[in-house]
């Protein structure tokens, strides 16, 4: 089954907070997110991850009535969290989604302290379930 | 030509390999071997022509390989030492082709060995596919849509648990035997499961796992022949495949059983199906994929919907629900009584799996009871159903069936 894992962080000023950590708790937390990799590519159960660049750099893009795209930087839907990364999985079970991202929450913010970011696990849509 | 030996090589390549992994012990070292041997056969084989023993070739030049890579490895004088030592010595000699091999019960420990319960089921079906099967890792990767470099990881870690767990090449003694044919034979249904599922899919070049999963359980069946619930795999595959042509549209939509163009069936199929069955059941034999299978070819030998024998298809859910406490099939049990003794019943089981936590919320429940309420000409309760169902299930062709369940009922 496969599951997308969506990072959320709260919406600021359109920057990373990240970027006002100390260099060893970024580290830490690049290592971190580095590491939960590795071992999920070992498990044979990584079909893709990303990091998104911050929202600031956001564009909308949208078709116009005469067919050709516009590209805007807004407005978008007002909210106080945006997407900041994302894991695609392929794991034995729900469960098995659930502790990724359970792991994934934990990693380690200012101070060594686990974060404790929110993560949306959502199955990816595919064929029918097993049953004939 | 080139298609035969493809078909050739796979049938061999579990045969070789088990060959391979009984003479070295090595499964991890053996099946690398027998891969090279294969690629080399499927360069040289199309040009020199196919070796008149192909088995015997494979094997030599496995071993070759084999023998290779150990003499590059560091540990070589431990490793060959260990090799002769372990070798009786009429095994170092590839057997004349007149000599009775014992290939068959080799493939059979393989499958085993590949779908030992330790192993997590996508872990033992990537090995199934890779060792028994033939497939290549960018095939199987392919077919999961999964990145070929995670697929192999899969199979390495695969490999390393056999390693680590000490499986020995043996077939796993009679009182184990039980829990781990029901293990091969549910890799194989999943493997089934997942080529019927996706068939109607867009992509094309996807392995035909149905076909596979079919050819595997054909192979189980032929090491197993009295095996009851092994027959009933094997028919439920054949008598399910058979409907195949009939079960999705034109756009790859699905086509519910009651729909279907009956014309389109295999009939051959179908008789080879239902021949399983009853031999199976002649010999006494009840399991739940047997009971499957028994339901199956009574929807298959319905020539019109409404000459299924549904009292019958009752009487095989029940007993499948006395095998097993699973909702699924409570479910179905519940539609067979619809059909057999009228619709109220049938929605007034459902009202009980209402209350069970494992089902309440999927949309199979949701779907069942709306095909009910719609039959019973309920059509604005209906489509409260079709509508829940749509927005609970996780898959794109059920999805898209609903909606056009849903659209049609409106437009009526």
């Amino acid at each position: 089954m496969k599951f997308m894992l969506m990072m959320h962080t709260p919406a600021g000023t359109g920057e990373y907070q990240i970027n006002q950590w100390k260099p060893e708790e970024f580290r830490a937390h690049i290592q971190f997110m580095k590491d939960l990799n590795q071992d999920l590519r070992e498990a044979g159960e990584l079909v893709g991850a990303e990091g998104l660049a911050p929202p600031g750099q956001a564009r909308l893009v949208q078709v116009r009535g005469d067919g050709s795209p516009e590209v805007t930087d807004g407005p978008f839907a007002e909210s106080k969290e945006f997407l900041a990364g994302y894991w695609l999985v392929d794991v034995e079970n729900a469960e098995r989604a659930y502790a990724i991202a359970g792991k994934a929450s934990t990693a380690p913010g200012p101070g060594g302290k686990p974060l404790g970011i929110k993560i949306e696990v959502r199955q990816v849509m595919g064929a029918p379930p097993d049953t004939l | 030509m080139k298609t035969i030996d493809e078909r050739l090589l796979r049938e061999l390549a579990p045969q070789v390999l088990g060959a391979v992994v009984r003479r070295y012990g090595d499964f991890g070292a053996a099946e690398d071997a027998v891969q090279e041997a294969l690629t080399a056969a499927a360069l040289q084989w199309p040009e020199g022509g196919v070796p008149e023993n192909p088995r015997a070739w494979l094997i030599q030049v496995a071993a070759r390989k084999l023998t290779d890579q150990i003499r590059s490895e560091s540990a070589r004088r431990r490793r060959e030492t260990k090799i002769v030592l372990e070798t009786a010595p009429e095994e170092n000699v590839v057997p004349p082709p007149d000599q009775a091999p014992v290939e068959q019960d080799d493939a059979l420990v393989l499958l085993f060995m590949c779908c030992h319960p330790a192993l997590t089921r996508p872990t033992a079906i990537a090995l199934t596919l890779r060792a028994v099967g033939g497939l290549t890792t960018g095939e199987i990767a392919n077919a999961f849509l999964v990145p070929e470099s995670t697929m192999a990881q899969r199979i390495s870690r695969a490999k390393q648990s056999i390693k680590s767990s000490a499986v020995g090449f043996v077939l796993p003694p009679p009182d184990e035997r039980n829990e781990s044919i029901g293990a091969v034979l549910h890799v194989l249904y999943l493997i089934f499961n997942e080529g019927y599922a996706t068939s109607s899919g867009k992509n094309h070049q996807r392995v035909d796992l149905s076909s596979e999963a079919i050819r595997l359980a054909r192979a189980a069946h032929e090491l197993l022949p009295d095996n009851g619930e092994v027959s009933g795999l094997l028919a439920l595959m054949i008598l399910t495949d058979a409907r195949r042509p009939a079960r999705s549209g034109p756009n790859g939509e699905i086509v519910p059983l009651d729909e279907q163009d009956r014309s389109l069936w295999d009939q051959k199929a179908i008789a080879e199906g239902v021949q399983l069955v009853s031999d199976a059941l002649s010999r006494g034999a009840v399991g739940s994929y047997l009971l499957q299978a028994a339901i199956a070819a009574l929807h298959d030998e319905a020539t019109r919907p409404e000459d299924t024998d549904w009292p019958q298809i009752v009487a095989l859910y029940g007993v499948l629900m006395r095998l097993s406490d699973n909702p699924m099939v409570a479910l179905n049990h519940a539609v067979a009584v619809a059909m057999a003794h009228g619709l109220d019943k049938g929605l007034a089981l459902l009202e009980r799996l209402d209350r069970d936590p494992r089902i309440k919320d999927h949309y199979r429940l949701a779907a069942v009871r709306a095909h009910l309420l719609e039959r019973s000409g309920k059509i604005t309760s209906a489509l409260v159903f079709y509508e829940q169902a749509a927005a609970k299930t996780a898959s794109i062709p059920e999805r898209n069936y609903l909606f056009l369940k849903i659209a049609r009922l409106q437009a009526n």
